[in-house]
């Protein structure tokens, strides 16, 4: 499956990567779309009824109980933020 | 010292031949006169090394007799450690200092182990050269000319230039073994879940786990007992007990029946890694192996389905760096969707970009199922493959990698890069544990060949006793690249 550049630019948007030109993004569809290309040998596979495995152990996660076993460490965890004030963390504002 | 083993160096510190403050002296001085070329560490921690020696040696005069007690090693810096800039090889962590540790971290800190500082690696695990770091290229110390491997590179290439005895290196497609074989060290990507992942930042969940680096097998053993074990901090670490790795290191190797995937010698396999990998395999004959042919006839998907899932998975977990909370932000953002595009595109670099944006391209609406389900489904097929060759021997055997280390500079598109990795990668689908150990020497040179030894799942006590055996039965691993004759 081909990639446009339309496609970079939603996948770029998707995943709040910022794009600078249209220099950068064609230099991404051209490596993208190789790799693409790789990936597809894919599609010739016949997988019909094979259950995707997705922890390669093929078990499930395990749940813990839900008992609080933390305790409040916000200052120590928010000194290495680049701003906040009061305890919250600090971005520009979001609702005038 | 610098060029002895673990094992070596602990049969010291216990003899009182030399103490843990002179052995990690020796060693940082050697790190300050010749890494500033190969650049295999990111940070130096000389004053909390020198500190945590001097406990150890305080607590040995106490009786302490931890087998590990005053040893130094490295971490990779993925591993977080408390207090210490815990960077990623990348610059979107470049003033990230970790508040807690990794599980591993505590382990070997609770077993005395002195930490000698972090590691150069390719940006969030991504690459397979170490080309991608923010803090520049790691150099082979066997020919500097090459590259050492990545992504543990710095791991692999500080064991090779005796800046440390062993260090953590972390394999998600084989960045443990594949620079373990180009740096000639012996590194092991133990089973999924044998592992603690709590602290290793993550790159791609369903695959990463971190293992030992060494001179040795029977380091890799001391090591990886160490460090194995279930850990309540990740739910995917496994609930098994830990063997004494070191318990079965002596057991004789007579029927031991070896499988040679067929299609790990084909189109593509450096003439001088095949012989070196088969004269490798002629020593386990000699010590009483069987060796017959099998097939993993899905080998040829292991990188396409590996290049869905791992960047998918990566996507996900990289979309915590958002400029809010730590790591880093742009400068005077206009808004907020401002302060995650540019904070992002600023501390990315150009492979980490190009994996986020095939993995949100792949998951992304319409693409799903005809990518990453499929992915998982091939995944199934390829676990199976390994299973099955299982049935009909007890380890497998191949190439760590297709070629000795190539030159710095010398793979420009990434899918050419890619390939390197078509050995290795198929294992951490499987999830099974996989051992690199030096088999030989390129003839053009002399970089080091890796061979590759493939368990069952948990079987790291018969991966690290095959490979002692072949250390024991040969030298590769005691060979050592000659720095100090040469002015850095």
């Amino acid at each position: 499956m081909a990639i446009e550049h339309a496609d970079v630019l939603r996948a770029a948007h998707l995943a709040r990567l910022g794009i600078n030109s249209d220099a950068e993004a064609a230099g991404y569809v051209d490596d993208l779309s190789r790799i693409l290309e790789m990936v597809d040998r894919l599609q010739a596979v016949d997988t019909q009824g094979i259950e995707p495995l997705s922890h390669p152990l093929d078990t499930t996660q395990r749940l813990r109980a839900d008992e609080v076993t933390e305790e409040n460490q916000r200052e120590r965890f928010q000194a290495c933020a680049p701003a906040t004030a009061e305890g919250l963390y600090l971005v520009p504002r979001v609702v005038e | 010292m610098h060029e002895m083993t673990l094992t070596e160096l602990a049969k010291g510190l216990k003899a009182g031949d030399f103490s843990s403050r002179e052995l990690t002296t020796s060693l940082l001085d050697r790190i300050e006169r010749l890494d500033g070329e190969l650049n295999t560490f990111i940070t130096v921690t000389r004053d909390q090394a020198l500190a945590a020696a001097d406990a150890a040696d305080q607590a040995r005069a106490r009786g302490d007799e931890r087998p590990l007690a005053g040893l130094p090693l490295a971490l990779k810096d993925i591993f977080c450690t408390r207090g210490v800039r815990t960077s990623c090889g990348s610059k979107m962590l470049d003033n990230f200092v970790s508040p807690y540790d990794a599980t591993v971290v505590e382990k070997l800190e609770a077993a005395g182990m002195v930490s000698l500082g972090k590691t150069n690696m390719d940006e969030f695990a991504m690459g397979s050269s170490n080309e991608n770091s923010f803090y520049g290229a790691v150099k082979n110390p066997w020919d500097k000319s090459a590259v050492p491997g990545g992504s543990s590179g710095g791991s692999a290439a500080a064991v090779a230039a005796g800046f440390t005895p062993a260090a953590l290196g972390t394999d998600t497609g084989g960045s443990i073994r594949q620079p373990a074989a180009f740096c000639g060290v012996t590194g092991l990507k133990p089973t999924y879940g044998r592992v603690s992942r709590y602290g290793m930042i993550a790159y791609a969940s369903s695959l990463d786990q971190g293992g030992p680096m060494a001179r040795s097998a029977e380091d890799c053993a001391h090591l990886l007992g160490a460090i194995a074990g279930h850990d309540l901090r990740d739910s995917t670490s496994v609930a098994r007990v830990v063997p004494d790795y070191l318990a079965e290191l002596d057991t004789p190797l007579a029927g031991l029946k070896i499988g040679l995937p067929k299609e790990y010698f084909g189109d593509g396999l450096d003439p001088e890694v095949e012989r070196a990998v088969r004269e490798a395999i002629g020593v386990y004959e000699s010590l009483g192996a069987k060796v017959c042919e099998v097939s993993l006839p899905h080998t040829h998907l292991a990188i396409p389905a590996y290049y869905v899932i791992a960047p998918a998975e990566a996507s996900s977990n990289l979309s915590r760096y958002d400029g809010v909370r730590f790591g880093h932000r742009c400068n005077a953002p206009a808004d907020l969707e401002d302060l995650y595009k540019r904070s992002r595109a600023e501390g990315f670099g150009d492979e980490v970009k190009r994996r986020i944006l095939i993995g949100t391209h792949t998951l992304s609406e319409g693409f799903f199922d005809a990518y990453y389900r499929k992915a998982q489904q091939v995944r199934r097929l390829i676990r199976q493959d390994f299973l099955d060759a299982f049935d009909e021997v007890d380890v497998l055997m191949g190439p760590a990698a297709p070629t000795p280390a190539f030159d710095l500079g010398a793979k420009k598109d990434p899918v050419s890069m890619y390939l390197q990795d078509i050995y290795t990668i198929a294992i951490n689908l499987a999830g099974i544990p996989g051992i690199s150990v030096p088999a030989g020497f390129s003839g053009q040179g002399q970089r080091p060949i890796g061979l590759q030894i493939l368990g069952q799942h948990f079987a790291e006590a018969q991966l690290l006793n095959v490979a002692h055996q072949f250390q024991q039965a040969t030298d590769w691993h005691r060979r050592h690249p000659s720095l100090d004759q040469e002015t850095i």
